[in-house]
């Protein structure tokens, strides 16, 4: 088990924000009162998209019983990662103190059936309190097999899904980036230096990055990792040569970008690819850290072309969705970067969630939406339906988790998070979004269920009676 | 009957087991303003409410007592009691679960002390109902879960017939139905239909059709659960006529329920097949008096007239099964009343059940074992949820989803699979899976003598043959 030291210690994060409150991370959940993950959530989410390796739960059937075959994050080969994988400890193995041994003997059945580049091994809550100490056995695994064998001590009740995001990131540091230098740059085009860039906090959702990776292509930019979306074991090994850093969407991972500047001195900066605005603005980063002129010099020819080309593709969508009201409730840095997507199209963002946002997103939103922007920080379901009626909105924007929550209160809605099934990244993810937005906004179905049934209208001349029907009919 | 063969590696890969406190909470699902409460972190309750809401497409109401890493060393039951009076405070419901998990139970949790001391505390919610149950995911499966949840509710809120006055019969269309988890809200539904042609009026305990078959009510927002079994009508079951159980899982909250009410007791498998939908009409004749309507009569036929018609396709088909124990009895007297072969049959945890269920072996393991077992004997069919989709995919059979959870399709918590005329839709459905997957055709064979003309042979050797 973790102790209180090296939870606190993954807590203080010097280049988060949310650091320099009274309190760090984010407030203790109430019981009876509570939404939201776990740690052990948390650090699956972050790194289960690494396709190649086995990744093996550790701990009762509750963990991984309900939530493996996840399948928002794609890959473009390797598909271990959608096997699920569990010791699924019973009753005997805890009372007898036999699941240590239990998982040795799963880090064997894996190697031995699979043959993956790597097994990742997520401590849960209830191996955590009796003891289990799983970074002895994963070094005796690593000895007999000579795989390599990593531990990320997630059990839940350490605290948050973010916490998991950070302890998942800290064990991709510790134990797997900086242990295998990157393959020679495989095909070489004159004129063009090809510089080794990272992604972190990339999911590649619906396989929404592969909207954005042809134009690193054609910059000369080499991705060494996405972390983690679509990445591989050898491919995370590598990150520790990157030259800059992007910090994608999410402040979740951020541990990882300021160790990596600590340890090898990598710059980062931070950036989405939600909305043409910020892609723009995310290639011209790149240039700007990258210092390379001639780099800087294509990275506009292209933006140039791409902005020319979706904003045509665009133009008639735009009519259509013009002025209509959004209520965007999404967590942290989304919130802001999905606002000038929405403001790329002409909408109106009329509030916004905060409640996961840094001061600074909330100084960014400000600066995008006026000061008098509504920020919501009670995201109850109730509260949420409330404002949406109050503001007068045509659509809710938010996570999964409250679509149910809109449709049976006839609110349209988009899922903005990991479980969506479209990919709204880049240029070309501009054209999905605006489809799917102009799908559920336009539908006659809110109409047909909005309105009573016919024979519950109590208006006069809203019913006509038989003779009326018989009549109009005669009359032809 | 079966012979039981137990787990024998450390790995379980692609599990098909899903927790008890998932089929507590299903359970607790069933009745009116009710909300289930899961003791342990919050991640148990996220994803019990990420499981349910794939599943039926609703809002699902779902709470956590939150241990954090300090109750989790020192203690909880603090925890336990501040959950408990935040929902009545906030809620206002009628029915609490509080369902441990694997966290607390290790921890050493009482949570029935918790309970207790609950009520000394704050005598102002008296009047609801809070039931505490054991189900740590350590142990048991959904089956479990349900089953053990459902018992504990019948224990807290149904009044001993001596001291509340309640006899047998005093209701006289009036009968208790305890349903298994494997009934959908369709099924409920038809079931209801079936009881009323008898002149009988059922009491579903729980009734998931009335709260979780995808109704859109009036109210923008209810945080707990809208229409299942109110508890006022638990306090009834006492004057029914009879109750009918479903389900072999549910036998101890069947005994509970008889010895509370004495009310007597008809028990059934399941309903799936002509066999099992004799023994419930017998039953529901017997119980009303009433001989059978003849629009039950006529689906009879119906049914008959379909096996007829769909054993040329399900006969000697070698069909896998994996699923929990109740489930996967019904599918497998289902199949072979039709002529079909069990060749594969995988469970979740082990339950006195499985020594009876009618065939040769049954594996308690996961998809994986699903997988080798199915391919061993050649299997042609699969049975399973939806994370069975794709096991079917590399075993190269067609897959008819049942059970728990079913993500990757619409409706699939809503399909009908009892009564004949569910069993009939049933039928139709196997052997469309069966005739519209390409099987194994005689390959084509060119006499050398032959006289086709020339040109055909290029042209057919790049196409693939279809065989429909």
């Amino acid at each position: 088990m973790k102790s209180t030291k090296d939870i606190a210690e993954l807590l203080d994060e010097p280049a988060c924000e949310h650091n320099k409150k009274e309190k760090s991370g984010c407030a203790k959940p109430k019981p009876g009162a509570a939404a939201g993950g776990c740690a052990f959530d948390g650090a699956q989410i972050a790194l289960l998209p690494i396709a190649d390796v086995a990744h093996i739960v550790h701990g009762p059937i509750a963990c991984a019983g309900s939530s493996w075959d996840n399948r928002g994050t794609r890959s473009s080969g390797a598909d271990l990662y959608r096997i699920g994988m569990t010791t699924d400890l019973t009753e005997q193995d805890i009372v007898m103190g036999r699941s240590e041994k239990r998982l040795f003997h799963a880090i064997k059945q894996a190697i031995d059936t699979h043959s993956p580049p790597a097994v990742f091994i997520y401590n849960t809550c209830v191996p955590a309190l009796v003891g289990d100490d799983i970074n002895a056995v994963c070094r005796s695994a690593v000895e007999r097999w000579g795989v390599p064998v990593v531990p990320i001590d997630s059990a839940g009740f350490y605290g948050t899904k973010n916490l998991g995001n950070r302890i998942a990131g800290d064990a991709m540091v510790k134990h797997v980036i900086g242990t295998r230098d990157p393959d020679p740059v495989p095909v070489q085009r004159q004129g063009i230096t090809v510089h080794d860039v990272n992604l972190i906090g990339e999911y590649n959702i619906a396989g929404e990055f592969w909207h954005v990776l042809p134009l690193f292509d054609e910059l000369g930019l080499r991705i060494l990792c996405t972390l983690s979306g679509d990445a591989r074991f050898r491919e995370v090994q590598t990150m520790h040569k990157a030259e800059v850093n992007m910090m994608v969407c999410s402040k979740a991972m951020i541990t990882v970008a300021r160790k990596l500047e600590e340890q090898y001195g990598t710059p980062w900066f931070e950036g989405s690819y939600y909305g043409i605005t910020d892609t723009s603005q995310a290639l011209r980063d790149f240039a700007k850290v990258l210092n390379d002129p001639d780099l800087t010099e294509r990275t506009e020819q292209l933006i140039a072309r791409e902005e020319t080309r979706i904003r045509l593709e665009l133009e008639p969508w735009k009519a259509r969705l013009k002025g209509k009201r959004v209520l965007l409730f999404t967590g942290g840095v989304k919130s802001w970067s999905v606002i000038s997507a929405l403001q790329d199209l002409g909408m109106v963002v009329v509030a916004t969630g905060t409640n996961k946002s840094t001061e600074e997103d909330k100084a960014r939103i400000r600066e995008l939406m006026g000061e008098d922007t509504l920020m919501i920080n009670d995201g109850s379901p109730k509260e949420l339906i409330r404002i949406v009626h109050d503001y007068q909105a045509d659509i809710l924007i938010a996570g999964g988790r409250n679509m149910y929550t809109a449709l049976k209160a006839k609110i349209p809605f988009l899922d903005i998070n990991q479980e969506r099934e479209f990919g709204y990244e880049g240029y070309q993810g501009m054209l999905e979004l605006v489809r799917q937005l102009a799908l559920t906004i336009e539908s006659p179905v809110w109409q047909a269920v909005r309105a009573p049934a016919p024979w519950k209208i109590k208006e006069h001349g809203g019913q006509k009676s038989l003779p009326t029907l018989q009549q109009e009919a005669a009359n032809g | 009957m079966a012979d039981i063969l137990k787990r024998n590696k450390a790995l379980s890969v692609n599990p098909l087991k899903a927790s008890q406190p998932i089929g507590g909470s299903l359970a607790t699902l069933g009745f009116n303003r009710a909300m289930p409460m899961l003791h342990g972190s919050q991640g148990c309750t996220a994803f019990a409410k990420v499981f349910f809401v794939r599943h039926f497409r609703e809002p699902i109401p779902l709470q956590s007592t939150a241990m954090d890493q300090g109750s989790s060393v020192m203690g909880a039951d603090e925890n336990v009691r501040e959950g408990i009076k935040a929902i009545a405070a906030k809620s206002n419901p009628a029915l609490i679960t509080i369902l441990t998990t694997g966290l607390a139970e290790t921890q050493g949790c009482d949570v029935q002390r918790n309970v207790r001391e609950f009520r000394e505390a704050n005598p102002e919610f008296a009047d609801i109902a809070v039931v505490a149950v054991n189900t740590p995911d350590f142990t048991g499966s959904v089956e479990t879960g349900y089953a053990a949840t459902l018992t504990e509710i019948i224990r807290a809120v149904v009044p001993d017939a001596k001291a509340t006055g309640t006899y047998p019969g005093k209701r006289k269309r009036q009968v208790n139905v305890l349903v298994n988890y494997m009934l959908t809200p369709g099924d409920l539904e038809a079931l209801r239909d079936i009881f009323e042609q008898f002149q009988l009026r059922p009491v579903f305990v729980p009734d998931l059709s009335d709260s979780l078959d995808g109704c859109l009510t009036e109210d923008d927002f209810s945080p707990v659960t809208i229409g299942g079994t109110p508890l006022s009508e638990m306090a009834t079951l006492g004057d029914a006529l009879a109750t009918v159980v479903i389900g072999p899982s549910l036998t101890k909250a069947a005994l509970l329920l008889e010895e509370r009410t004495g009310v007597p007791t008809y028990s059934l498998d399941h309903l799936y097949g002509l066999k099992a939908n004799d023994a419930l009409i017998s039953a529901l004749s017997e119980i009303s008096g009433q001989d059978v309507p003849e629009r039950i009569e006529r689906q009879r036929s119906q049914l008959q007239d379909a096996m007829l018609d769909t054993h040329f396709m399900l006969g000697q088909l070698r069909i896998a099964i994996a699923a929990d124990a109740d489930l996967l009895n019904a599918f497998a007297d289902l199949v072979q009343e039709m002529g079909a072969e069990v060749v594969a049959a995988v469970t979740s945890c082990n339950v006195p059940l499985l020594t009876r269920i009618p065939v040769s072996s049954i594996k308690i393991g996961d998809l994986e074992d699903m997988e080798q077992i199915g391919k061993a004997n050649k299997v042609q069919l699969v049975i399973g949820n939806s994370h069975a989709v794709d096991t079917a995919e590399r075993l190269g059979t067609p897959i008819l989803r049942a059970g728990f959870p079913l993500y990757d399709i619409i409706g699939g918590y809503q399909k009908t699979w009892i009564g004949y005329r569910g069993t009939r839709q049933t039928l139709f459905d196997l052997a469309n899976l069966v005739i519209n997957f390409s099987h194994e055709e005689i390959p084509v064979y060119r006499s050398v003598y032959a006289q086709k003309p020339a040109g055909e042979l290029t042209g057919l050797t790049d196409r693939a043959l279809s065989c429909h």
